[in-house]
């Protein structure tokens, strides 16, 4: 049971608020705000998503820079309240098409209307984007969204490449499209988050796939969907002991654990893999999976850091692309901690260098390296000479690093999970919407220790 | 600096703050309220939606009432929601104008369209107006009749709305037994589980007052309940399968086969996508499987993997919430997880406050199997760029040290430490080693051979200098300049601001001078002069009372200071295990994640709906009469941590066996821990009444004498009372919890007595004219409840007291619990005189 809902603007304005209770002060937003931002002094640490100041217990999760906060006085379930808390971002997105701070203002009378329907008195009453159609009765603004800065992982496919339509996930589920019939179409995305900590001497020390099979549809009259997965897939391990040797090469894929969407039934999951389902409207995963098998990374990390003369060192970090030529990664960023007492960093990239950039930031002393992309197959240097206001006296490896890297690689996923087929049970022999299966790869944690 | 208030903000296009734009929003209103032009309504939604903007951003817009009361007139849907929306967020500070609406709101709630009906209902309701309540019973009354499934969700919130306006209207009018037959009946879910919402709400609150309505709260969780909504769990939307989880863990079954019936119905939630039902779920089974060693543990395997995912997917905040979930189950059973410990490896992306739940998870979790990589792991985080991190990182290290058998190489990486040369790095080893050098004084030679190359200059931290100079003392025959680095810090007395540095100073010079007598005379002497002449309190009588006693007697002296030390085995824990199994109880909610109970962050009024717990405010009269087993088995607390909330269960289960339905206990184990708990109180009482003076208070009574002056005639050793005894209630509380009931008893109360108990206010007075004090009380006649305190004379040992008085049967069942066992009976007396003589004074 909530008492207040409302989102916030990274400045602390209040986009919208509802008061369910009348439990909790009017104030609430602002020392929630105020809270947050100040959480501790040297503004080191991050607020942690559920606090409690004066009797109220404040919950929040940030959704593109967005705060959306809930209030309650009562000791409820946090997982229910953030669980919620997101959905509602999700169903207001489902909406507008775009959630974004412009939007939201534009529509906030929609939103008004959608959060009527959701929370009754503090009490959950459906986020079911489907159901919600029947009580809406605004027209969404559509604000552009070439304009917008991406938003969350399928958010990649809007960047123009031919197989995708270039609106398709910024759809409203209410909007109707500007020749007024509705495309038939649906979106399947598989996106896999990767953590690797690679040692010193490049040995995988942990990996981890977090996956999501997410569906978003815009299917006319509630049509069956069954998804096939590969056939020789498992689900959960002789025990949780990691062994990195065992399953190297092909073989089946083994997922640790998973879960599933309310709607999809596995009826004959155990048989032949697929799952089926009536997707409700708009965007919701179709399962979660998790696998620690042995993977192979995308991207080798080799870094070194050595003396070169009196408060001088060089820095050589060296990325290697280990995935095949037709597959392009982009938006890499390598970051790492460069010594306390390090005062400038001048870097040389290799000789015709494209969409590279460097920075050295002297606030906290980290080095950073963009790459716009980077082609399967290839390797890039970056060389960085750094000057010490200061003697270094131990060893320089436990001064700097680890080396970490965010990327995104469309069109791949490592853990070689397949969507086989996708089949649409059909009303009529005319009948074929479009269907999108897409891959992703991201990097959640990507480390090299030095 | 906290960011300037809203009200103070420039104006800027979106945030206007002046009264201008109100009164110019007033004027194109009026213009338009009586208006049948064409487009009209356009217009009207653009005011109505700047006129909402302004309600948003804290702009008092309630002036315009009136005129949106006005312009309400339409058919136009999005407008009429608008209006609503306004209504009820003012209605509350302008409740004369409000009645304006009711007439619209009323005959919207007879409209063709069930959403219009819907809407307005719920609008009407959501007024907070109590002079209005009148109009909205017939509404409710119709719309919880209406064919339609969504007008009856809203009319089934609506009535828990009125109860929360006016709590009489809405049980005069009979609502809460509607919702009971809908809950039971109804073909929709959401309006199943709407009822359960409100009659859960409105049951509870009554539960205090009315025994009827306490009897009803205990229906919700009888067999045919659970089992009706169990039965229909898929079909509830995933909120209210959350709620109906949490129901059922209350729900206490008969036999084991009736739980393995329900697990095995639920199990396939665990796969849910939606982490609140995964956990509620987990709440189910292992409250469920409490009493069933194997089964329990059984649990814990079966529910690891679905919350390892729950963890990995999901936003970073769902993640931190089902993370802390399964930092307590590490806690709680750390060689279920042994395995497990690379899903607790910090990632250098992860906010703080998942890193330290994660470091601390490592920290259990390490046996002699994983130690060697957990630490590994650790120290690399000890050089991260995350100072506070890092620290903890260090310190992990340390206490794993710390509860292993085989240190060897985590002494190496302690050491290590040292020679990393990062000052805050020094300073956490430090601390380390010293505490280590307590538990294993073994490892003294090669510690002390590392120590011994810092330079205490580079040492400044308070904690981490105190380490280093108790190491000085202690092993300066170890150390070959122990006593001249002492003396150099002596030199620089002054400068040492921190107390506790110069408190270890004083001590580890006086250890170092009875090892190394000539080399230290001096450090000691000037030791003594700045320890005497310090202006810390502490510090001045430390010093003085080294002087006295050197001078007294040396070797007297060197026993003191200088005693043959006991390796420390055990470190004093900092949580007690009965805090943790509270936490333990309130699985799946704030409790978890603030590591505290429920109490330590919540108001009484806003208790959980249905909580067990025999709270202080929940002063339920019913609740009470059921409760025969007295918390009487605490102490049992640490026998096994997986079972320690067992006994809870055992008085669970016992009190519902004396409430309106009764489960069968057919020889499960719960039945026996429940009749044994029962045979237990019933034997303790008659030997507890056999010494106490109740006997011939009877007799008194017979021969009409009277009240006596004094209670017993054998008068012990009088128990002087504190008259100004002072306790708040939290520590009540906690007390209350702890300790053992150290007498039960049954008192009658005289004719007297009864009479002048006509509010329990008149009672309180009249004890604390006896130095017993109340700390809370409640209930209407014939059934009163008193939570009592008293304290002893000059001292701080307490005297907690349960008592309800049936004014009918004139008996009062006392509860007394005692700081100090041995006075318990003394004290009893004393409060049974002071009752006794209630009303006739």
């Amino acid at each position: 049971m909530i008492s207040q809902f409302f989102v916030l603007s990274q400045r602390g304005d209040n986009i919208v608020f509802r008061d369910y209770r009348g439990e909790v002060a009017k104030g609430s937003a602002e020392i929630f705000f105020r809270k947050v931002k100040f959480w501790k002094e040297d503004g080191q640490e991050e607020a942690p998503p559920v606090f409690n100041v004066d009797g109220v217990n404040y919950f929040h999760v940030k959704v593109v820079g967005l705060l959306f906060v809930a209030t309650t006085r009562v000791n409820v379930s946090p997982s229910l309240v953030l669980e919620l808390l997101q959905r509602i971002a999700r169903v207001i997105k489902d909406y507008l098409g775009v959630l974004s701070e412009d939007s939201l203002r534009k529509n906030f009378v929609l939103v008004y209307e959608l959060l009527d329907e959701v929370i009754d008195f503090g009490y959950v009453q459906t986020t079911s984007t489907e159901v919600l159609k029947s009580y809406v009765f605004n027209e969404p603004i559509v604000v552009d969204a070439a304009r917008l800065q991406p938003l969350g992982p399928a958010a990649i496919f809007m960047q123009g490449t031919k197989r995708m339509p270039g609106t398709a996930v910024t759809k409203s589920v209410v909007a109707n499209e500007p020749g007024g019939r509705k495309r038939e179409e649906v979106f399947v995305d598989i996106i896999e988050k990767i953590s690797v900590t690679f040692s010193s001497s490049g040995y995988i020390l942990t990996s981890e796939i977090d996956g999501t099979i997410q569906m978003k549809s815009y299917l006319s009259g509630n049509p069956e969907i069954r998804l096939a997965l590969n056939e020789d897939l498992s689900i959960g391990r002789g025990g949780t002991v990691y062994d990195y040797r065992s399953s190297s090469g092909s073989g089946a894929v083994i997922l640790d654990d998973c879960n599933f969407h309310e709607s999809v039934r596995l009826d004959s999951f155990d048989m032949d893999r697929t799952l089926s389902l009536v997707p409700p409207d708009g965007e919701f995963p179709v399962m979660n999976y998790r696998m620690t098998q042995e993977f192979k990374p995308p991207f080798r990390i080799n870094c070194l850091i050595e003396e070169a003369g009196q408060l001088k060192a060089e820095v050589i970090i060296k990325v290697r692309a280990e995935f095949p030529s037709n597959i392009t990664a982009n938006t890499i960023a390598v970051q790492m901690p460069l010594p306390k007492y390090t005062t400038r960093a001048s870097f040389e990239l290799e000789p015709g260098a494209v969409g590279q950039r460097t920075d050295f930031k002297e606030a906290n002393k980290k080095l950073e390296w963009g790459l716009k992309k980077i082609v399967g197959g290839s390797e890039h240097t970056l060389r960085a000479k750094l000057t010490f206001s200061q003697e270094s006296h131990a060893n320089l490896t436990k001064e700097a690093g680890p080396v970490s890297m965010t990327f995104t690689i469309p069109m791949y996923n490592v853990s070689r999970l397949q969507v086989k087929y996708l089949q649409i049970a059909k009303k009529s022999s005319s009948y074929n919407p479009y269907r999108w299966v897409r891959y992703v790869t991201q990097a959640n944690s990507y480390v090299a220790r030095i | 600096m906290a960011p300037p208030a809203q009200s103070q903000r420039s104006p800027s296009p979106s945030q206007p703050s002046g009264k201008s734009e109100v009164s110019d929003l007033k004027l194109q209103l009026r213009q338009l309220a009586g208006s049948r032009a064409p487009g009209v309504d356009d217009s009207k939604r653009e005011l109505f939606k700047k006129v909402i903007s302004y309600m948003t951003i804290g702009i008092d817009v309630s002036s315009l009432f009136g005129e949106m009361v006005m312009c309400s007139a339409t058919s136009d849907i999005v407008l009429k929601k608008m209006c609503y929306l306004y209504v009820g967020n003012y209605a509350k500070v302008n409740p004369d104008l409000a009645l304006l609406t009711i007439n619209f709101l009323q005959r919207d709630c007879r409209d063709e369209d069930p959403m219009i009906r819907g809407l307005a209902l719920r609008s009407l309701c959501s007024l907070r107006v109590a002079n209005l309540v009148e109009y909205l019973v017939g509404p409710l009354g119709s719309g919880l009749k209406d064919g339609n499934s969504y007008v009856r969700m809203v009319a089934v919130m609506g009535v828990l709305k009125l109860y929360h306006i006016s709590a009489s209207t809405c049980i005069d009018a009979d609502f809460p037994s509607i919702l009971k037959h809908l809950m039971l009946h109804d073909s929709d879910t959401q309006v199943v589980a709407n009822c359960l919402s409100a009659l859960q709400e409105i049951w509870s609150a009554e539960a205090s007052t009315s025994e009827e309505a306490s009897r009803e709260r205990e229906a919700l969780i009888s067999k045919p309940v659970i089992y009706y909504l169990l039965n229909r769990i898929k079909e509830f939307s995933e909120w209210a399968q959350c709620l109906v989880l949490e129901l059922v863990t209350k729900y206490v079954p008969s036999d084991s086969s009736e739980i393995f019936d329900i697990m095995n119905l639920l199990e396939d939630r665990l796969q849910h996508a939606n982490g609140a039902v995964v956990l509620a779920t987990i709440r189910v089974f292992l409250q469920l499987t409490l009493s069933m060693t194997d089964v329990h543990q059984q649990v814990y395997e079966r529910i690891k993997a679905p919350l390892l995912t729950l963890v990995s997917s999901g936003s970073p905040e769902q993640s931190y919430a089902v993370l802390s979930h399964l930092h307590l189950l590490v806690m709680r059973a750390p060689y279920v997880f042994s395995s497990d410990y690379k899903h607790f490896y910090c990632q250098y992306n992860e906010p703080s406050y998942v890193k330290r739940l994660k470091l601390e998870m490592l920290t259990a979790v390490a046996n002699e199997s994983n130690t060697y990589e957990i630490v590994t792991e650790l120290c690399e985080y000890a050089a991260n760029v995350d100072i506070p991190i890092a620290r903890e990182s260090i310190r992990a290290v340390g206490k794993i040290a710390l509860q292993q058998y085989d240190v060897n190489a985590i002494v190496d990486r302690l050491l290590q430490f040292l020679e990393m040369e990062k000052d805050y790095v020094t300073a956490e080893a430090l601390v380390l080693v010293k505490d280590l050098l307590r538990k294993y004084p073994q490892w003294s030679h090669d510690c002390i051979a590392v120590v011994g190359n810092i330079s205490s200059k580079n040492v400044q931290e308070p904690k981490a200098k105190a380490a280093l100079i108790w190491m000085l003392g202690e092993y300066s025959q170890d150390m070959q300049d122990a006593p001249y680095v002492l003396e150099s810090l002596v030199e620089n007395w002054d400068e040492e601001h921190s107390a506790e540095v110069r408190l270890h100073l004083l001590t580890a010079v006086m250890r170092c001078f009875f090892k190394r007598p000539p080399e230290t005379q001096s450090a000691l002497g000037a030791a003594l002069a700045a320890g005497i002449a310090d202006f810390h309190q502490d510090v001045h009588d430390r010093a003085l009372f080294y002087y006295r006693i050197l001078r007294y007697n040396v070797s007297v002296a060197e026993r003191v200071v200088n005693p043959p030390k006991q390796a420390v085995s055990v470190f004093a824990d900092t949580q007690s295990s009965e805090i943790k199994d509270r936490i333990f109880d309130e699985f799946n909610s704030l409790s978890v994640l603030y590591q505290k109970p429920s109490y330590m962050f919540t108001d009484k009024e806003h208790r959980v709906p249905l909580e067990f717990a025999d709270e202080l405010g929940n002063l339920s009269i019913g609740e009470a009469a059921n409760n025969v087993v007295p918390t009487q088995m605490v102490e049992e607390n640490d026998k096994d941590l997986l079972l320690t909330t067992s006994e809870k269960e055992e008085t669970k289960g016992s009190r519902n066996n004396g409430s309106a339905y009764t489960v069968p206990y057919d020889g499960s184990s719960t039945s026996v821990f429940a009749s044994q708990a029962q045979i237990e109180s019933a034997v303790s009482n008659p030997t507890l009444a056999g010494h106490s003076p109740q006997a011939s208070f009877a007799i008194d009574d017979l021969l009409g004498l009277g009240i006596p002056a004094t209670p017993a005639v054998p008068s012990p050793p009088q128990l002087k009372l504190n008259t100004k005894a002072a306790l708040d209630p939290s520590t009540f509380q906690q007390k209350w919890r702890q300790l053992p009931v150290a007498l039960s008893q049954e008192i009658s109360v005289n004719p007297q007595g009864v009479a002048a108990l006509t509010a329990p206010q008149a009672l309180l007075r009249h004890m604390q004219s006896h130095s017993i004090h109340c700390i809370a009380s409640g209930g209407q006649s014939p059934n009163f409840k008193f939570f009592f305190f008293a304290q002893k004379f000059e001292e701080s040992s307490n005297y907690l007291v349960e008592c309800v008085i049936n004014t009918s049967s004139a008996k009062a069942q006392v509860k007394i619990k005692a700081d100090d066992q041995n006075t318990s009976q003394d004290f009893s007396t004393l409060f049974e005189s002071a009752l006794s003589k209630f009303g006739t004074s």
